[in-house]
């Protein structure tokens, strides 16, 4: 009985594994300039940490590819589906910053020879932050995660550094503490197509790691980039620029507000957090799994303004 | 689902059946073919957790006997650590006179948080400070009254989803921010009683992080030592470790006493002193 059960299910899935790598949606959104559209949901075994959006750019003699994705497992179904597009080596990996959706994937491509590239300030993010995520990601990720080896770039980024991808350049930029401590962001100068990681959230609602003052002033720096598209961390695979970062500003406006307000009137940070920048609920996904959160964090930073 | 990690799924899910199996082989097949079902998760159960709290009993209260009860401490703390870096815990002291409360946070690394000792007088009647959570924990509060006597109430905090960690925001900030002092008055209903907050920069970091660049060992750099006084009359101290939030922050009810100014002196473990003193209620 469990030999006739296990047989055909064993060739069936032989065969969809077998498709991975067309499975795995990755999508040309212009000449040479590849986006994935990662789910807007948490991290989770049925997922495989495929939350966050990935791309890549392809040069006349090289790749480099934009974040690894939440898994060995995911960035395995990248590696192969890049594989697919272009025969061109993978020169660069650059992580936009350490949150483990962009990040855990980095081990698939390390038998790519890359150079893993990232901010100035990733190698000791990574050490701080590294051991508590492999940890704190067991609950929702299981055995996925003993799959995970972190990676830290061994090519940093102080302000800007522009790579040659063979005929074609692209600027990598760190900013200062925003959603992160270690954020950056890839322009391809050729398209025109800036990937902003998660210093861009599209439906899914931001998430201030960082300072809530660095990400609203970053969001008005950010604007000045002469992009005609933009690849958010999270949301739609590509977005018109700069009006996408439109609805991620009032979120931060709002939230900001409402805290200094609360500041002023002598609201203790437990009775702010349930009521700041909550007006903005219905313009987000995942609002409950992060709001109240920004509002904390946020609440810690302001507080030091108060007179 | 999207078909990458659909297929990817049955993959796990069969992997697991097959050890599945193995093991039921002697079972009805119902059961074997049942176990083909499961998902990835099913199997990955918590292993059975020792409760830290009675050896924390011996290590931070000698083994002394406490009473588990609401009646001379209490604790507000969310049921959920949405910032694992920065979670508010009020504690609230019911019965004047009380000697102590000590806040602990079970399954972190350093479990005593702040432990808080009240002036003669002082008449502090809540205390609100911000810890890190790593995990699911409880957290006590355990509150000794003049006579000795210890009482402890706890709440369960679950672990903050996400990319949260209980890490610094900006360790360079920090750093160049050091040992800044900021005091704030509030206005309270009863004007027998005063709420101020004190609040310091301080990473308040612990000591288990290496920095990768410089290939050193990052040593632990927090607050141990808080005292704030009404003149010279003590309003509380407290003694803490690395469970407190990095800038970490006193927001408390007390009975003023007619002194003018409030004066902070706190230390670090690696002997920063740092000292405030501002004027009571605006006062010049
Ligand atoms: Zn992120």
């Amino acid at each position: 009985m469990l030999q006739r059960t296990i047989g055909p299910l064993v060739f069936a899935l032989a065969a969809l594994f077998a498709s991975l790598a067309q499975a795995f949606d990755l999508t040309e959104i212009a000449p040479g300039v590849f986006a994935h559209q990662g789910q807007t949901a948490l991290m989770s075994r049925d997922n495989f940490g495929d939350i966050a959006n990935l791309g890549a750019i392809v040069g006349e003699t090289a790749i480099a590819v934009i974040d690894t994705g939440g898994s060995r497992a995911e960035g395995e179904a990248f590696v192969a589906a890049l594989q697919q597009r272009s025969a061109k080596p993978i020169r660069y990996i650059v992580n936009t910053h350490v949150h483990p959706d962009h990040i855990f994937g980095n081990i698939a491509f390390r038998g790519t020879g890359a150079v893993f590239v990232g901010h100035k300030n990733l190698p000791r993010a990574l050490a701080v932050r590294g051991p508590h995520y492999l940890a704190s990601f067991r609950e929702t990720m299981g055995a996925l995660v003993d799959e995970v080896v972190l990676i830290p770039p061994s090519l940093t980024v102080e302000s800007e550094t522009t790579l040659d991808l063979g005929g074609r350049k692209i600027v990598l930029k760190a900013w200062r503490t925003a959603h992160s401590d270690a954020d950056l962001t890839v322009l391809d100068l050729q398209s025109g197509t800036l990937f902003a990681g998660d210093l861009l959230f599209l439906r899914h609602v931001p998430i201030v790691d960082g300072s809530l003052l660095g990400f609203l002033a970053v969001v008005d720096e950010l604007r000045a980039i002469p992009a005609v598209r933009v690849v958010p961390g999270h949301g739609p695979a590509v977005a018109p620029w700069p009006q996408a970062l439109d609805a991620q500003k009032a979120y931060l406006d709002h939230l900001t507000r409402d805290l200094r307000a609360d500041i002023a009137k002598g609201a203790t940070l437990a009775e702010s957090v349930k009521t700041a920048g909550r007006r903005e609920e219905p313009n987000w996904l995942l609002f409950e799994d992060y709001h109240t959160r920004n509002a904390t964090a946020g609440f810690a930073e302001l507080e030091w303004e108060a007179p | 689902m999207r078909a990458w990690t659909a297929s990817l799924q049955a993959r796990h899910r069969l992997d697991r059946s097959e050890r599945e199996g193995a093991r039921s082989l002697r079972r009805p097949a119902a059961t074997a073919v049942a176990a083909l079902f499961l998902l990835a998760g099913a199997a990955l159960a918590e292993e059975p957790k020792i409760d830290p709290w009675p050896g924390l009993v011996a290590d931070i209260f000698h083994d002394r006997a406490i009473k588990t009860h609401e009646g001379v401490v209490t604790l507000d703390a969310p049921k959920r650590a949405e910032d694992a870096a920065i979670v508010p815990m009020t504690i609230s002291l019911l019965e004047p006179g009380l000697r102590a409360a000590t806040l602990v946070i079970d399954e972190n690394p350093m479990p005593m948080a702040a432990a808080f000792s009240f002036g003669e007088g002082a008449g502090v009647q809540k205390i609100e400070t911000r810890v890190r959570v790593n995990s699911y924990t409880n957290v006590h509060v355990v509150g000794e009254t003049a006579d000795g006597a210890l009482h402890s109430v706890v709440k369960f905090v679950k672990a903050s989803g996400g990319c949260s960690a209980p890490a610094i925001k900006d360790q360079d900030e920090a750093a160049a921010n050091l040992g800044k002092m900021k005091f704030r008055e509030f206005t309270t209903a009863n004007p027998a009683r005063r709420e101020a907050q004190i609040m310091i920069r301080h990473p308040n970091s612990s000591g288990m992080q290496m920095d990768p660049i410089t290939r050193a060992y990052i040593p632990a750099h927090y607050v141990d030592k808080i005292e704030v006084r009404q003149g010279d009359a003590l309003i509380f101290s407290m003694e803490g470790g690395i469970s407190l939030s990095e800038d970490p922050s006193f927001r408390f009810v007390y009975a003023p006493n007619g002194a003018k100014t409030i004066r902070v002196e706190a230390h670090d473990n690696r002997g920063g002193v740092f000292k405030g003193e501002w004027p009571i209620g605006g006062a010049s």
